[in-house]
């Protein structure tokens, strides 16, 4: 194409890049600022990282945030990959519209709607079994349902376009087919499943909606918190607090990717080897 | 799997679809019977709709008032007018910011796409809530933004852009470009870029093949992205929370206040599931062309 319009083209890309990236930058800037205002540049310092240790509110939610992802995305793996064999493998069973309708439904849903619903559900069940009470169980419960689809439309893509030939022939030369699955295909689908584990991770830490309408008393999730802080206004410490974290699910992102796409090279030139 | 007829199988099936079924799919039965329901001062706050008297006959105890009284206060239509017409605008401006994107990354050289997709992804997976106070830190009044025009020269007062409805708009191209750019790129990667080299040599200005070539193949991408910006912006909460003015009535606000601010769940319930209808329409077009590109 014309040369005009690749320039078009190139100038949008940096434009969208620099409407993403620029706030979270300044706001890392921020963080460093030694003066509280924050039209005043009052000198580098990081005494605001400091203070954060000494915040007990934070550190408590900070931590059952950290128990609350932890435990929402392993659930969520487990259910999502199940699912997605399902999807994938079993071409007719009953169920299965009602299974693909309810795996992508959570991914367009307005948080609020899934958050009232499921408060109203836990609130019923409370008075029917007298489970579960609301605050941890409540949030693990919520979040692995709206992360069960994003582990799904994960893996279900990476299933279906893997060989399946090697898996049969494990299965004519005997093996059981659940061997042959564990042994062979989840090898290759494991990218998927640890891609998915990690972005149900950090959106089950950041997860604010949803948590507010189904926690219960005293259980304050980390966004629970800041949300309030930040409704007060702009403080010192949420930025500092706010860069960490930004700075950490990005650095681990950046580093799972790269080490998945070497050990993707890796197996895929020992499966050319092993073909010769 | 071999198994496929045998009971095995369910063993497969089964955890996921229960587990959806009771958390995902009945509390929306749930809500339905509780928007029929009274407030009550009691834990829950809500009047029982069914109830089973001692001679084992069913009672039903269900009222219109919630319905009526979304129907006949003015502050519902008016937040659901409101925040199908904000989300809707949003969406056309991400849509014209993120096909150009989305197009200059599909041409991009295979090394540099991975790069450019990981630039578009990590916002995404980086807290939403954190990046919507960050955009904070550059339109409010002594924000970035208003600290390099002044200091430029350009404006002599301010502008007020925090907790106006430009705001919220900001806030939800910023928060929702990637959902917008990635399923875009996905259907332009697809794209045989021989379509466009035939209509050349046949003579076709470069624009002329865009319109009759690329922008048709692409339109699956276009309402995918469309979708996932679209309704969850129509249901937001966060943004015009933190961004917006008092006056900026959004569904997702309106029904978090109806919740926290006035205990009344009943009639929450009511505005959660008349909301719900009114997504309908968008969800079941989002689904099908989901299942149709994930069956391509």
């Amino acid at each position: 194409m014309e040369r005009r319009s690749s320039l078009f083209l190139l100038s949008v890309l940096c434009l969208g890049i620099a409407i993403l990236y620029i706030p979270i930058l300044v706001l890392i800037g921020y963080s460093f600022n030694a003066s509280p205002l924050v039209n005043v540049w009052g000198g580098f310092s990081t005494a605001w990282y400091g203070q954060l240790w000494h915040n007990r509110q934070l550190l408590e939610a900070a931590l059952l945030s950290l128990e609350v992802a932890v435990s929402a995305s392993t659930g969520a793996v487990i259910l999502g990959t199940l699912a997605a064999v399902a999807l994938v493998r079993f071409a007719r069973f009953p169920g299965r519209l009602l299974l693909t309708g309810m795996v992508n439904a959570p991914l367009v849903m307005p948080e609020i709607i899934t958050g009232i619903t499921q408060l109203l559900l836990f609130v019923s069940m409370m008075q029917l079994i007298a489970w579960p009470h609301r605050g941890f169980t409540t949030i693990v419960i919520s979040h692995v349902t709206f992360c069960t689809a994003y582990v799904t439309i994960t893996v279900q893509a990476r299933l279906a376009s893997a060989d399946r030939s090697l898996e049969e022939a494990a299965m004519d030369l005997g093996a059981h087919p659940a061997r042959a699955f564990l042994e062979i295909t989840l090898p290759i689908i494991a990218p998927a499943i640890l891609s998915s584990w990690l972005l149900c991770f950090t959106l089950s830490l950041d997860d604010l909606v949803i948590s507010s309408f189904v926690s219960g008393p005293g259980a304050s999730t980390l966004p629970m918190v800041i949300y309030s802080k930040v409704k007060l206004g702009v403080s010192p410490d949420i930025n500092a607090l706010a860069s960490l974290i930004v700075c950490a699910v990005g650095g681990i992102i950046i580093a799972a990717g790269w080490l998945m796409g070497r050990a993707e090279r890796r197996r895929r030139l020992e499966m050319q080897l092993a073909q010769q | 799997m071999k198994a496929t007829g045998s009971p095995g199988r369910w063993l497969i099936i089964l955890p996921p679809l229960i587990f959806l079924l009771v958390f995902f799919l009945i509390p929306f039965a749930f809500a339905f019977k509780i928007s029929f329901a009274q407030t009550a001062a009691h834990v829950p706050p809500f009047t029982d709709v069914l109830t089973v008297t001692p001679e084992h006959h069913w009672h039903l105890s269900a009222t219109l008032a919630n319905y009526r009284y979304l129907l006949t206060d003015e502050v519902y239509g008016v937040a659901y007018l409101f925040s199908l017409r904000t989300a809707f605008f949003s969406t056309l401006i991400c849509l014209a910011l993120g096909y150009p994107m989305a197009y200059a990354i599909a041409r991009a050289p295979r090394a540099t796409q991975s790069v450019l997709l990981l630039v578009i992804m990590l916002p995404f997976w980086t807290s939403f809530l954190l990046r919507v106070y960050a955009l904070e830190g550059i339109i409010r009044d002594n924000g970035l933004l208003n600290t390099v025009l002044l200091n430029l020269g350009l404006i002599e007062h301010p502008l007020r852009i925090m907790r106006t409805n430009l705001a919220v708009y900001l806030g939800i191209i910023y928060s929702y470009l990637p959902f917008m750019v990635l399923p875009l790129f996905a259907t332009l990667e697809k794209l045989d870029p021989t379509l466009l080299e035939a209509a050349a040599d046949l003579g076709s200005p470069p624009w002329r093949a865009f319109l009759t070539i690329t922008l048709p193949l692409s339109i699956p991408g276009v309402i995918a992205g469309s979708m996932l910006v679209f309704i969850p912006a129509v249901g937001e909460f966060v943004i015009p929370s933190l961004l917006g003015g008092p006056n900026n009535l959004m569904i997702g606000r309106v029904l978090w206040d109806e919740f926290f601010g006035n205990h009344d769940w009943p009639a929450a319930a009511a505005v959660a599931i008349a909301f719900l209808l009114l997504l309908v329409g968008p969800i079941a077009v989002y689904q099908y062309y989901n299942v149709r590109q994930l069956e391509a």
